[in-house]
Formats: structure tokens, sequence, C-alpha cells
């Protein structure tokens, strides 16, 4: 009896693959915030979940929304659009009404990735581009900051989050200064060991950066993050403010205040990282992370805000596609050449 | 230590695909029994296809030439058995196209005995005629891409060859001929080299061997007679070392200059099997009329390491290793990186083939393609410093003529982009879509 020849299939080699794909990627960097992201739950309570939840959900409803019918399942299994949710969610004051970081989360990735042909072809990072739809659109909440929850229960709420939309934001609650705010109005400097651990006020996932860096160093283990990009920003901010500091002590802050305060590392670590929208060679990665450590500390000393690190981002961002096109690597066997 | 020094010795980039070769390494190489019948694609090396020397209904002996060149760029063909010339015509080769090739019938009750011809007197032989009769014994590159020897060989006036380098990197996955040849033929590879040295007028041979052979190694060393100005390189473990260009820049720290060739930096590089066919033909009077085949994969039911007489069927070959196990799904000739896959179990083993490998549904599940998302992986897999992710953005637009900007002749093709690349996006078949379509409009617009 002669058994029948097995169909054969004929895909193309390499057949072997290594085990990493975009969606193990994209929980790898879910993974690495959520250290940070428990801290925000016990510095600000029960309000930074809902802040949280808020803009997931808004990410993850324009996803939805924008999506080929038949991809729409697809399109939230990659976990992309959560990933910006959280992000964007960390970047906000934890006493910002709920429906504006739906807002923030559905803009983001509408305007932000979707209009632009959805993962992989925009130009922006989706959740600064996000936030700065809610800071140019609600400037007063997105700067109104609150103290961090230290003797209050898990589940006091901010009475800011519940507002209902387009009708004032309640804002009579407690209000505190970040430290660069204060730093920059008041000149007051304060204790680093406050800023590594978080014990400060400031948006939910900017108060502990030693809980940032930890999960930066997850993601570089794990090769899911160019480390070329954070390490020239910080790198790059610590030159900066060292010189500064120098020329004048009392005005300019010192170098690892500059680091741990206000969005630094998250930016650095998390936003400017995303591969989609930072360069994707070598020397590109080096040009763009010093060019956003520059514009950082020149927003920072120089602009009329006291943050700067989303618009450095979001500028450099834009210069990513010529960062990439003059900065490709020398090609082996070939002399150096600009292309 | 001195093995530490060259524990850096490697290229730059590059992937590390687990290596499989636990099923076959240890596995000594066996004979695989002669069959009835045999297919010779006059195709079977790069370049033009051989011109038949035979005639339908002829008898023919085991190594007798049937094809003579088609020109310089090609090579003979000789008679894997002692049979009956079936038919001259086209037969489904391994792309699935038909090609003409000679179908051999094998004599039932002939020895097979392989006498092929007495040992030639090399060293008296002039270089041109040496060059000539490593055309006539058939002999290609047996690493896979199966490129004439003898062209190599024919070195331009002013260019000088210093060192002759031996491919025994095996950098693909899975398969083991070269590692078996070196450990149960390191006389013959030692003296082929020297014929290959001595005609070159090379000072020195230079074995390049992956550091995952240590017994290889050992044993090619002590082999090495004082006279022999021979020295074995342990290679860092990593694909594509075997790459000719790749495994210069590894031992000599050279960049061979894109679109220039090995000898360009005063280097030859063959490959162990096609230094071995060299001993085997010049001392033996063997033509190239068989060659060691890696059976394996999760699909087959016994791996093995076997020497397959030329034009083969695959399907004799893998009967031979116990036939197939239920769940095959693909079947590759060559390695799990470069290698072919094949569409019928008809298909001949061809000079290049250095593998058959069976793979399942394991290997060949269809995994979903994601967007790109620029994350660098293949621009750090790419041994040739491109940008892959630009190429196959570049490609998936048909933007083929921008393409050539950014260097797309000069991938090799060696996969490590496309194995590396966390979204599944085929970069290797869009780069050929590529450049098919750039050389064939090259072709019509001359």
């Amino acid at each position: 009896m002669k058994r029948k020849d097995p169909d054969l299939l004929l895909f193309h080699a390499p057949l072997l693959r290594q085990g990493m794909t975009t969606p193990k990627a994209m929980r790898d960097v879910l993974y690495a915030l959520a250290p940070a992201t428990l801290a925000s739950l016990w510095f600000f309570g029960l309000s930074a979940a809902l802040i949280l939840g808020a803009c997931i959900a808004g990410a993850v409803a324009a996803e939805w929304l924008f999506a080929q019918r038949e991809a729409r399942g697809e399109s939230l299994r990659d976990a992309s659009g959560i990933l910006t949710g959280l992000l964007l969610g960390l970047t906000l004051p934890p006493g910002l009404p709920l429906w504006m970081a739906f807002l923030g989360g559905f803009v983001g990735i509408s305007l932000g990735k979707a209009i632009w042909g959805g993962l992989g072809h925009n130009l922006f990072n989706p959740a600064l581009l996000g936030r700065a739809f809610l800071l140019a659109t609600f400037p007063i909440a997105m700067t109104t900051w609150v103290p961090i929850n230290v003797d209050g229960g898990f589940l006091d709420v901010y009475p800011g989050n519940l507002a209902l939309p387009f009708m004032q934001a309640g804002a009579d609650g407690v209000t505190a200064a970040t430290p660069l705010g204060m730093m920059k109005f008041e000149h007051t400097v304060t204790p680093l060991a406050d800023l590594a651990f978080g014990k400060v006020s400031g948006s939910l996932g900017e108060t502990s950066g030693l809980l940032l860096l930890l999960g930066g160093i997850f993601l570089w283990l794990r090769r899911d993050l160019d480390w070329r990009i954070p390490v020239s920003i910080l790198l790059t901010v610590l030159v900066f403010s060292a010189a500064l500091s120098m020329v004048d002590a009392a005005r300019f802050p010192t170098p690892l205040f500059s680091v741990f305060s206000g969005g630094l590392l998250l930016g650095a670590i998390y936003m400017a990282t995303d591969p989609v929208t930072s360069p994707i060679t070598p020397k590109g990665a080096w040009i763009f992370g010093t060019g956003t450590g520059v514009l950082v500390m020149l927003i920072r000393v120089f602009g009329g805000l006291p943050e700067g690190v989303m618009y450095a981002i979001l500028l450099m961002n834009a210069a990513t596609p010529l960062i990439d096109r003059y900065t490709q690597p020398r090609v082996f066997g070939r002399g150096a050449e600009s292309k | 230590m001195k093995t530490l020094s060259f524990l850096r010795r490697s290229f730059e980039h590059g992937v590390h695909p687990a290596h499989h070769k636990q099923q076959t390494e240890d596995l000594p190489i066996q004979r695989v029994p002669f069959g009835k019948d045999y297919i010779m694609p006059l195709g079977q090396h790069i370049g033009v296809p051989a011109r038949p020397v035979v005639d339908v209904g002829e008898r023919v002996q085991r190594g007798q030439l049937i094809a003579e060149p088609g020109g310089f760029v090609s090579t003979a063909l000789h008679s894997p058995v002692t049979g009956t010339i079936r038919d001259i015509g086209d037969f489904r080769g391994v792309d699935g196209r038909f090609a003409p090739a000679i179908a051999i019938q094998a004599d039932a009750f002939a020895t097979q005995q392989a006498d092929a011809g007495p040992a030639l007197d090399w060293q008296s032989l002039s270089l041109e005629d040496f060059i000539e009769a490593v055309q006539m014994a058939g002999i290609v590159g047996m690493g896979g891409a199966a490129f004439p020897a003898h062209v190599k060989l024919s070195v331009p006036d002013g260019v000088r060859i210093r060192h002759l380098l031996i491919n025994g990197a095996e950098c693909e996955p899975y398969l083991t001929t070269d590692h078996r040849l070196m450990l149960e033929r390191p006389q013959a590879l030692l003296e082929g080299a020297e014929i290959m040295r001595q005609k070159l007028g090379a000072e020195e041979t230079v074995i390049g061997v992956e550091m995952n052979k240590p017994d290889a190694i050992e044993v090619i060393k002590r082999h090495i007679r004082p006279d022999q100005p021979v020295r074995v390189v342990p290679l860092k473990v990593k694909y594509p070392q075997g790459a000719e260009k790749m495994m210069i820049k590894s031992v000599f720290g050279k960049e061979v200059p894109a679109g220039q060739l090995p000898r360009d930096v005063e280097v030859n590089v063959n490959n162990v099997g096609t230094i071995v066919a060299v001993a085997d033909y010049f001392l033996r009077g063997m033509p190239l009329i068989e060659r060691v085949v890696t059976v394996a994969g999760p699909g087959v039911t016994y791996p093995a390491n076997l020497i397959v007489p030329l034009g083969t069927p695959v399907r004799d070959v893998v009967k031979f290793c116990g036939g197939l196990r239920p769940g095959t799904r693909e079947i590759i000739m060559g390695g799990p990186m470069m290698g072919r896959p094949i569409a019928s179990l008809d298909v001949p083993v061809l000079k290049g083939c250095s593998g058959v490998l069976v793979f399942t549904e394991q290997q060949t599940a269809r995994r979903k393609e994601y967007p790109c998302i620029s994350c660098g992986r293949c621009l750090e897999a790419c041994p040739y410093f491109l940008n892959p992710s630009r190429l196959a953005r570049l490609s998936k637009s048909r933007m083929f003529d921008e393409m050539k900007a950014y260097h797309v002749f000069d991938c090799v093709e060696c996969g490590s982009c496309t194995f590396a690349c966390p979204s599944n996006i085929p970069i290797v078949q869009l780069i050929r879509t590529a450049k098919d379509d750039l050389s064939h409009r090259k072709e019509s617009d001359t």
C-alpha cells in the first residue's frame, strides 16, 4: 500500500525565528511600568486608578472605533493601545477630571496614531500628543497639582476627578506645587530623597524616579529599548545643568535634581524610546537623545513653562525621519558616505 | 589561555539561532544504498547549464562524463551510477519549474564500484590545465551556492592570492556535513588544501571553524604535517559566520569592498566539502558524483549524515532514513536560514544540497505579521549594516529604484533580519522581489 505524500508548504527561508514578537515587546513595557503604576496607586489612591482607567478606556475605544471592522480584535491584542493609555495617564495630574483623561486617551490614539495609518506609521508619540492636546485645551486643570495622599485612605478621591464634562472643573480642593514649579517660581529645592522615592507632588507617574529606572533596566535587559536614547538624554541633562549650576548655583537646579524631577525619567525611558517615533539608526538615536536633552533644559530654564519633556520629545519626533535619512549606517565594504 | 584571544574573533552584527546540531553531529557518515532512478539537472550549478554528451539508451559507467561545460562559468556532469540513459528532457526542479536534465536508470546488478580513474599528476599540471581539470571534474562550491570552483581559481593578471581560506564554519543550524567531513576525512581535507594552496601560490592555508566543533578543530590540528603551512582558526558561533566575506572579516579583519570579490583582498575561500572533492579527484580520480547530506529536522524518523549519489530523489533519501513522521509540512533543501523549500519528494539531490531538513507544524506555523515598529532589531542583525526595515518598507510600496540608494544589491539574503524581526515581516522575500524586478528591468533595457 502506497502512502500519500504530505502536502508540502513552500515557505521561504529563514524558517527559524527568534522568540520575540511585537505584542510581547509591548507587554514588556507594560510590565516595566507596573512598579511605577503601583507606586502611583500608593501615593494617590483610588484617583490614580480612575485616571489611568479612563485614559486606557479612551485609548482602547479609539483603537476599536478606528480599526477596520475585521481587524478590530487584532488591533486590541497587540497591547499598543493599552500602553498608550497607560503612558498618557502617568503624565496627568491626579486631580484631573476623569472625562478629560478619557478624552485625552481617545484623542491620543485617534489623532496620534489612527489618522497616520495605525501602529508603526505615526510621526508623534500618541500618548504625548494626547497630553499636548489636553494641555492646550484645559490648561488650568492640567496644571492644577494636588499634594500626595499621605494620610488619607486609599478610597479618598480628589474632588476634581468627578467634575462633569464641560462644567467648571472643581479645583477647590487643596493644591500643591510640583518640585519643578517650586524651583522655577519660588526657587525652593525639594530634597533629592523625596524625588527619588516619589514623595512629591506631580503627575501620576513622574513621582518615583527609582521605580521608573528599575523598569528601564528590565527593558534594557530584554533588549526592548534602545539604551542610547535614555542614556544620551540623561547625560545631556546632567551636563547641561552641571554647567548651569556652576554659573549660578542658587538660581539653577543641581544636575541630580534635574534628572529626578518632573517627567524626565518617564519621558526619557518610556516615551522618547517609543521605537516608532524615534530614529532606527544607532547614530540617529544619539542625536535624538542629545537633542531631546537640550530642548528639555532650554524649556525648563529659559521657557515659560516649568516642565519641557513633552514638547522636547514631540519636537524631536518631528525631526526623526530627517535624522534617520542622514544617519544611515556605513554599509559593510563601503566607505563613509552620507545618504 | 590561548583560546581566549579567539573569543572575540568575529564579524559584527549577526544573529544567534539555536543550532539544533545535536540530532546528527555524532552520527558517522554512511552510504545510501543505490536505487533505481537518477535525475541529473544540467543546470545544478550557478552559470550556463552543461551540454549533454550522451544519447538516450546509451550505457554509462559510474563516474563517466555525461555532460560537458556549456561555457566558462559552467561545469561538467558525470553519471552517479552505472546504468542506462533513460531520457534527456525537462524534469521538475527544486524551485518547481521544469528544467533540462538527464535521467539515468541504474543497473540492477552493477556493483557500482567506485573505480573512476587513476590519480592525476597534479604537480606537473600548469595552472590553466589545473583549472580545466577542476572544471571537468564538475567541482562546485559545496556549501550551498554551487558556484563552479574553477572560476574562483582563475585569477586575473596582477592579482595575488596569499591566503587559502577553508570554510568550516557551518553556521547554518541543523547541518553537520562539514563537521563530519572534518572529523572523518581530515587527511583528505589537508591533501586537497595543499593541492589548492600550491596551485594558487598562496602562502598559507587557514581553516575557519566555529567553536561549537572543538572535536573537529582538534582532529585537524592533529593531522597537520609540520611542512604544511596550515592553521586552524576557531571562530565565534554566530550566524552568518560562514558567509565568505564575513569569514574573511573574522579571520583577517579585512572588509571585502562592496561589489568586489575575496581575491581583491588576496583571499580565496572554499568550503570544506569543495576541498575534499578536489582531493578525491586529483588523488583518487573520482569526479564529483556524490556528496554528504545531513538529513535532519523534527519530521524525519532517523536523522543521519549520508553520502548520497547526485541525482538521487529526495524520496529515496528520506525512505532510507525511516520515512517522514506524521505532521511533516515542509522539506528544505539546504539549511533552514538560506535553503529552499521543495515542492515534491521527486526532486533530486544536487551538488549544492548540503541538507534535507524536514519540518513540522511547529516550524512552519504561520505567524501573524505586524506592522514594522522600527524597533531596529534588523539593523542590529544585518552583517552588512544595511537598513532592512527601510528596504522592506520601500519594497512594500514597490519603490524599488529608491532601494538602490539603500544598497539593496549588497544584501546576500542571509535571512538574519527576518530571523530577528518581532513583527514577522518577510524582509528577505521583499528584498528578493525588489532585486528580481530591478534586474529583470535592467535586462530588458539592454
